[in-house]
């Protein structure tokens, strides 16, 4: 029999204003295997938990129930308390008499009524409980950081500088992400490949981090501290290590009709190219999509001219097996298709074009070399419209755009009509916009800069549509500030299309049995406490796969994120959960159904002798499970036909009591 | 086409002995009616010629003494399956109930089995033998002398709605192989759907309180192969042998047709081992529509190793919040 001990928290007025906690503790005195019962202000502080430790000791008491908040806010503080008190810390019980009860009631009589039955619950479930030990696995001290953009960058050198190996994956022939396509910053205008390069250089010099470029994860075993991952490093035809990145096979490569796909496709390049000047790695890579060799086995000029003898038709895909402690996610963001928006136009005139185009545009090394022209006739335009939320804030039409707020598009539409103002003054820059959002360190002086100093035209108002005619735009739109129609004529528009998270974001949440928002973008642990680490442990978020953000946002993340990272692999053993799965091996049928519905993988099955009748031995199939591996989620032992399988903690039985302790 | 008939299955099995392939044979053994037939196991043709039956009554399933039978030596063993049967077998194999290295699986038509309890609805007292003459059922009576009556009238519910005719699992078939059938067997079930609530609840109260908690469907279903059943688990909280209150013998019925629920195969088994004549297969038979309205058309054991969408889980599935908000695309 047990010998429990019930401590009623007031919460100050938090509980005891809707619920009569002396009431509370006088009732559930006489509930089975009750010997002490006590209520008090505030349990959490310091003199609450003397309060318990004392009782603990004062009557011998072998399990606790503390009426208390949600056990996600202080069951952790009341498991220490006991374990200080010489309890074991499972034994340890929270009801959840806050959030559950009294801030839903608003009557006295009916909070304390169900803060007796949940109570009387929790102290049927700590009669069935029993002592747990949690169990002990090793830290592999390396942390993988998928994707190369700003955030993986960040994150990466962060962790490297705290002295564990990291290793990046990113997709792309080089790292740099999105930040290397872009032309100025926000809100100070420095050059985002002045301020980014210097990054990605030292992320290539730094002894402890390793780039697998052009590749990517395809598969994710283990769990926290172990994860086994396999990367798979496709053939980018040409020998990294010895490649100098001199660019004459790019030269000289016959092929030149590839679409660019660093300037958007707004002009072209080589089959065998190197994405831009500062790319890191400096390798080329050839696009076996449109190599005249690798296609019909005919050309071989960039082997031909490569002095380093770099080039290599025959490279395979090559898949690797590392261990890690640590997995960041920072997949980054891409802008949505504008396939939807056919009232912009998108598809029918080559002036329309996307911010992302436009900072393409804009930027030294673009296709334009930094020269502002109309993508159609190469002229100069007189007259630019900016249309802002396009696809973003899309509440009312969720399967054209997205319901959220993109974040950054306010600020980089100020950017591009300030510096369209600033280089060309006798352009005439409009903008429209639901409404300008420009929280942030001189996010808003730098928006009113643009449109009182530099006279950019905001208007309030939604485009409804865009038609060619003639060389020009016909913008019609509406000023719901005059309330009225405008029709516009203008040479150049770009929309402010919505930011939504890298496809390869999903595919990756499912191997790292992450969890998605509708939108697929990672969700954290906790909204406002745990906002960069992901609720599977071991596994944190960086950047806009988590949520849009702008730069400044994305590197604070990252950092965070990497901290938590630290963290992690400065420890050298971590301490296991011990409420997972056990198999009764006696009533194991080993019929498979726990291993179909096991969501990590930890079930799996051996032949085991068992003593049969007359001294024969009768070989059964039965289930193991991992409890390193074992995340507790209960689903095996749903799906058991026999009932041999049951959590540790929340056994089958457990609930019925407290199923039964609710009914009674 | 050559008759099927117990001379021939006989014949198959002594070949079976006497090469080796196998030392002991499941077959039906003739009981002290003619109805009265009960499974065995058979070591010799000699045992066979003597006892071994082969007629309308043969319902037995074997498939689930395979499990115990398997573990007892090291020889294979030889049964004899019905169409329905084999998806027993193969539901058993997905669960790794028993190696199928040990099984010889003869494969053997069926033409319906014939209901003992309508027979003697349709006849009454005093019935001293009953033989089958093509597709007539003559029936002798202590009282009324000779009667006929059309086999398709006296079948068992479970025949008169064949699944298949199709053996999804053998080593050697005898005779011919039939087909897949577009059976009723929902019609029934669709009629409770159409009751009220009252009255549903009314139905099941009188079929369900006639149970005697004999056990006989747990112990005859090839679903029900647990080491320990939980109705022999003291620890389980629901073992009581007999029904201690007027619900507890629902909640038996309806915790058995939640445990088998995406494994029964409707072989039907349960129904026809009733001595109360309950019609236990219609709970189970709910579960297969809702399951196939559900997650799409699955008839367990029709494939060894299937996945029964119960019991899955793929990367694939929904996230819990798109099943909430957008469970209907």
């Amino acid at each position: 029999m047990q010998r429990i001990g019930v401590f009623v928290c007031w919460c100050g007025s938090n509980i005891a204003g809707t619920v009569d906690v002396k009431a509370v503790a006088e009732a559930l005195k006489n509930e089975p295997g009750v010997v002490h019962s006590a209520n008090y202000q505030y349990m959490c502080s310091q003199a609450g938990q003397e309060l318990i430790k004392d009782a603990i000791k004062e009557h011998k008491l072998t399990g606790i129930v503390v009426c208390s908040c949600s056990p996600r806010m202080h069951e952790g503080t009341f498991r220490k308390t006991a374990e200080a008190a010489g309890l074991n810390p499972y034994m340890v019980e929270i009801a959840n008499i806050r959030e559950q009860c009294s801030w839903i009631h608003k009557d006295i009589a009916e909070g304390t009524e169900k803060a007796i039955v949940l109570g009387r619950t929790a102290i049927a479930k700590v009669n069935l409980n029993a002592p747990l030990m949690a169990g002990e696995s090793p830290v592999t001290k390396r942390a993988l950081v998928i994707g190369g953009g700003i955030a993986g960058i960040q994150t990466a050198l962060d962790i490297a500088d705290a002295g564990f190996e990291v290793d990046i994956v990113e997709t792309k022939p080089t790292i740099g992400g999105k930040m290397a396509q872009l032309d100025k910053t926000f809100p100070t205008l420095d050059c985002a490949a002045c301020i980014l390069t210097p990054k990605m250089v030292d992320v290539a010099q730094h002894e402890k981090i390793k780039i697998y470029s052009y590749s990517e994860v395809v598969d994710v075993r283990g769990f926290v501290g172990n994860f086994e991952v396999t990367i798979k490093k496709r053939a980018r035809f040409v020998k990294e290590d010895i490649c100098t990145g001199c660019g004459l096979c790019t030269e000289k490569c016959p092929q030149k009709k590839v679409p660019n796909e660093f300037n958007l496709g707004m002009d072209n390049r080589r089959a065998i190219y190197i994405p831009f000047a500062q790319a890191v790695p400096k390798v080329a890579t050839i696009d076996p999509n449109y190599c005249t060799m690798l296609k019909t086995g005919k050309c071989g000029v960039c082997a031909k001219v490569c002095t380093a003898n770099a080039i290599d038709y025959t490279q395979k895909d090559e898949f690797i097996d590392q261990k890690y402690g640590a997995i960041v996610a920072a997949t980054g963001f891409n802008p949505i298709s504008m396939e939807k928006f056919d009232e912009f136009a998108y598809s029918q005139s080559k002036d329309v074009i996307t911010s992302l185009e436009f900072e393409r545009l804009m930027n030294a090394a673009g296709p334009t070399a930094g020269k502002l022209v109309r993508p159609s006739d190469g002229k100069h335009p007189q007259k630019i419209v900016f249309v802002q939320c396009v696809g973003s804030r899309c509440a009312a039409c969720a399967e054209k755009g997205k319901e959220y707020c993109s974040k950054i598009c306010c600020m980089y539409t100020a950017k591009h009509a300030m510096l369209t103002r600033d280089k060309y003054p006798d352009t005439d820059v409009t903008v429209f916009y639901i409404d300008v959002r420009t929280p942030g360190k001189n996010f808003d002086e730098f928006y009113r800069r643009a449109a009182e100093e530099y006279g950019v035209h905001y208007i309030k108002g939604m485009v409804g549509k865009i038609s060619p005619e003639g060389d020009k735009l016909m913008v019609r739109a509406s000023d719901l500030l005059a309330n009225k129609q405008i029709n516009m004529e203008a040479d150049l528009v770009v929309l402010a299309a919505a930011i939504e998270p890298d496809k390869s974001a999903r595919p990756l949440a499912t191997m790292l049995t992450a969890s998605m928002d509708t939108n697929d973008f990672f969700t954290e642990a906790h909204p406002k406490l745990r906002p960069v680490e992901s609720p599977t442990a071991g596994v944190f978020l960086s950047g806009c796969c988590q949520g849009p953000k702008d730069i400044p946002e994305t590197v604070s993340q990252a950092g965070a994120a990497a901290a938590k990272v630290i963290g992690l692999l400065a420890k050298d053993k971590l301490k296991g959960n011990p409420c997972v799965a056990h198999s009764d091996e006696m009533m194991c049928n080993g019929c498979s159904s726990c291993e179909k519905v096991c969501p990590y993988g930890a079930i799996t099955y051996e032949d085991k002798e068992f003593r049969g009748p007359n001294r024969t031995t009768l070989i059964r199939r039965i289930a193991k499970v991992n409890e390193a591996i074992c995340q507790g989620c209960g689903c095996c032992t749903v799906a058991c036909p026999s009932g041999a399988m049951d959590l540790k903690g929340f056994a089958s039985k457990q609930i019925m009591a407290e199923v039964d302790a609710i009914c009674k | 086409m050559q008759k099927i008939n117990r001379e021939v299955l006989i014949n198959k099995a002594n070949e079976l002995l006497s090469n080796g392939t196998i030392n002991r044979v499941f077959g039906w053994e003739k009981g002290d009616f003619s109805y009265d037939v009960t499974p065995t196991i058979y070591f010799t043709a000699d045992q066979m010629n003597k006892k071994f039956i082969f007629d309308d009554f043969c319902g037995a399933n074997f498939s689930k003494y395979l499990v115990a039978e398997t573990k007892k030596d090291q020889n294979k063993v030889g049964v004899f399956l019905k169409p329905c049967d084999t998806y027993s077998f193969n539901q058993l194999l997905t669960e790794h109930r028993f190696d199928k290295e040990k099984v010889y699986a003869i494969g053997v038509p069926c033409d319906g089995m014939v209901d003992e309890k309508k027979i003697k609805a349709f006849f009454g007292e005093g019935i001293s033998s009953i033989t089958s003459e093509g597709d007539e059922i003559i029936v002798d009576t202590l009282y009324d002398g000779v009667k006929k009556v059309k086999k398709a009238d006296v079948l068992q519910e479970r025949c008169q709605n064949c699944k298949s005719k199709k053996h999804v699992y053998y080593d050697e078939l005898i005779g011919e192989d039939g087909e897949v059938l577009d059976s009723n067997r929902f019609d029934e079930v669709e009629k409770l759907e159409k009751m009220t609530a009252d009255e549903r609840f009314a139905f099941w109260q009188n079929e369900l309180s006639k149970c005697i908690r004999c056990n006989a469907c747990r112990d005859v279903c090839p679903a029900c192969t647990c080491e320990k059943c939980v109705f022999n688990n003291p620890n389980s909280g629901v073992e009581n042998k007999s029904p201690a209150n007027e619900f507890e013998e629902k909640m038996f019925h309806i915790i058995r047709a939640f445990h088998v629920a995406g494994r029964c195969t409707d072989c039907g088994e349960c129904s026809r081992v009733c001595p109360q004549g309950i019609p236990l297969h219609l709970l189970n038979r709910k579960f297969i529509k809702d399951i196939n309205s559900f997650y799409g058309n699955y008839q367990a054991g029709e494939q060894e190793g299937s996945r029964a969408p119960l019991t899955n889980y793929t990367k694939e599935d929904l996230e819990p919040s798109e099943a909430v908000n957008k469970g209907d695309n």
